[in-house]
């Protein structure tokens, strides 16, 4: 690492994504033994996704708001408000939901899963659990791992419900919209095909930003800014990456 | 010299038996030399102190030990068997046997101290939880600290924390303790219960331990065998008695902590009174 400056950017890039990818290959090695441990996992899916769940409940719910403001607004010009429903389901299943969700949970969960790893590691705890015999390889990164990769499509599903439910209120009980056609037209418009695109999306993003959060925090140098760089390249690479990975994945899907 | 490493040696005939051995072991970081040459002898059953200034490579040492690193040349034996050799379960089936307190303690700060404790033995055994419950309370009670059980590593004082990882590094019965520093920040009273329990651990429990530290007068007190190290080797050796008597300059300077002497107190630098009035000019 201290050498790699004078090797230049590009050099050093280079190195970064070999080492991640050598990281990712010896996490999904251990997630075979991890999953023998559910109840681990099963922390790590409150961690990351029940204690996210207010913050991607109100993002939901005012996504929705401003989707059904916004979207009445363009329909009632051609006339066709009653496409309110089908409008505001496809853009949330599709698009806004798992990447909203995406960007929401590099910053609530990845950050606290960077500055947790790397503080352990920090705090020789790391270390601790190898003289104890214990691989944190199996017990602290691929719980983390699955446990984000489990939650991200869970809150995606809650986003949209209540982003759905936002877009309601504001077309069905503010603009008057029939609630039967708001309902039934989404209903007739909207394939299983475009549910599974959100998935497909969702479980990407949460393999790709659960890597990322756990890489950085255990390439973290040991010391207090090492820590705080680490968490923010977690988030700026987070937030950058989803946006791209859905930019190919929605090409891939057309 | 030791038995196959899936025995438990039997300690009556193993009086002079070697636990840990370094022999020429030579190590470097970044191109600096750490160790040049350096051999090391750990008997069964005895208080092996590793002393040396700052920056020597004690703890660098311990991980040496504990296969966490690997000597660049020379070989480094645990329970007779070289580590570099051993596959990654063969080392932590070493560590099992070995216990180790960090100089910060190193509690996993997420879980209670009754967990800490049980932790290796959750990670590493099938016993019921009743079974555990005993042996984590009998370690807790031996280091005096039973009632502090439900507490979270951050309501612990430094010294009770050290006192916690010390009981997690003996619940598991190893057969070699390592201390990284025991006595770094301690007030009296806690530095006099930690010498106490390293003594304690070793004459009890007949635990072979190897201390790490600077403490000089304190290692005294307990150790049977010390060695010091400086620029990468074994400068001296023998009992502390025999340190303390020691005729070598490098010797002397560590034992009465003199600021003069062949460990230089101050980093290389440039001419003091040049650099001073050239300092304008940059």
């Amino acid at each position: 690492m201290s050498n790699g400056t004078q090797h230049g950017p590009l050099l050093e890039g280079l190195r970064k994504t070999g080492a991640t990818g050598i990281f990712f290959f010896r996490l999904l090695r251990a997630c075979v033994p991890a999953l023998a441990r559910p109840r681990l996992i099963i922390a790590q899916v409150y961690n990351a996704g029940a204690r996210s769940l207010i913050i991607i409940m109100l993002s939901g719910l005012f996504t929705g708001m401003v989707l059904g403001l916004q979207g009445y607004s363009l329909l009632e010009r051609f006339g066709s408000e009653e496409a309110l429903g089908t409008a505001a389901a496809l853009s949330l299943l599709k698009e806004l939901g798992p990447v909203l969700t995406a960007l929401l949970f590099a910053g609530r969960a990845g950050t606290a899963l960077t500055s947790e790893i790397g503080l352990m590691k920090a705090t020789d705890q790391l270390t601790a659990m190898e003289m104890m015999a214990v691989d944190p390889m199996r017990h602290v990164a691929a719980p983390r791992f699955l446990g984000g990769l489990i939650a991200m499509p869970l809150l995606a599903a809650i986003f949209n419900i209540i982003g759905l439910y936002g877009a309601q209120l504001i077309g069905v009980q503010l603009m008057g919209i029939d609630r039967g056609t708001f309902w039934s037209q989404m209903q007739g418009a909207v394939g299983l095909r475009d549910v599974v695109q959100g998935i497909v999306k969702s479980l990407v993003f949460g393999a790709v930003l659960s890597l990322i959060a756990v890489n950085e925090g255990y390439q973290a140098p040991p010391t207090a800014e090492g820590v705080g760089l680490a968490t923010t390249r977690t988030v700026v690479a987070s937030s950058v990456l989803t946006l791209l990975l859905d930019y190919v994945l929605t090409a891939a899907f057309l | 010299m030791s038995g196959p490493d899936s025995l438990r040696p039997a300690p009556p005939a193993s009086a002079d038996e070697a636990v840990v051995e370094v022999r020429d072991a030579h190590y470097a970081i970044d191109g600096r030399a750490i160790f040049a040459g350096l051999n090391v002898r750990v008997r069964r059953g005895l208080i092996t102190a590793v002393m040396g200034p700052s920056g020597t490579g004690k703890t660098t040492l311990l991980r040496l030990i504990t296969g966490q690193l690997f000597a660049d040349r020379g070989e480094v034996s645990v329970f007779g068997r070289d580590i570099a050799t051993l596959s990654r379960k063969e080392i932590y089936a070493a560590r099992r046997r070995m216990g180790m307190l960090f100089q910060n303690g190193a509690l996993l700060t997420d879980i209670s101290v009754f967990d800490n404790v049980a932790f290796p033995v959750r990670e590493n055994t099938d016993l019921p939880e009743s079974v555990i419950r005993k042996l984590v309370l009998t370690k807790l009670e031996a280091v005096g600290l039973r009632g502090a059980a439900e507490l979270m590593p951050a309501e612990l004082s430094g010294g009770m924390a050290r006192r916690v990882a010390l009981a997690r590094a003996i619940v598991m019965d190893p057969e070699v303790l390592l201390y990284d520093e025991p006595f770094v920040g301690l007030d009296p009273i806690s530095l006099g219960v930690i010498l106490r329990l390293i003594k304690q651990m070793n004459q009890a429990l007949g635990i072979t331990s190897i201390v790490v530290s600077h403490d000089v007068q304190e290692l005294a007190t307990i150790a049977d065998q010390s060695y010091l190290l400086s620029a990468g080797r074994v400068v001296a050796s023998g009992t502390p008695q025999e340190l303390a008597r020691s005729d070598s300059e490098t010797v002397r300077q560590f034992m009465t902590g003199s600021e003069e002497g062949p460990v230089r107190f101050h980093y290389p630098a440039p001419d003091y009174a040049s650099q001073l009035l050239g300092a304008d000019e940059g």
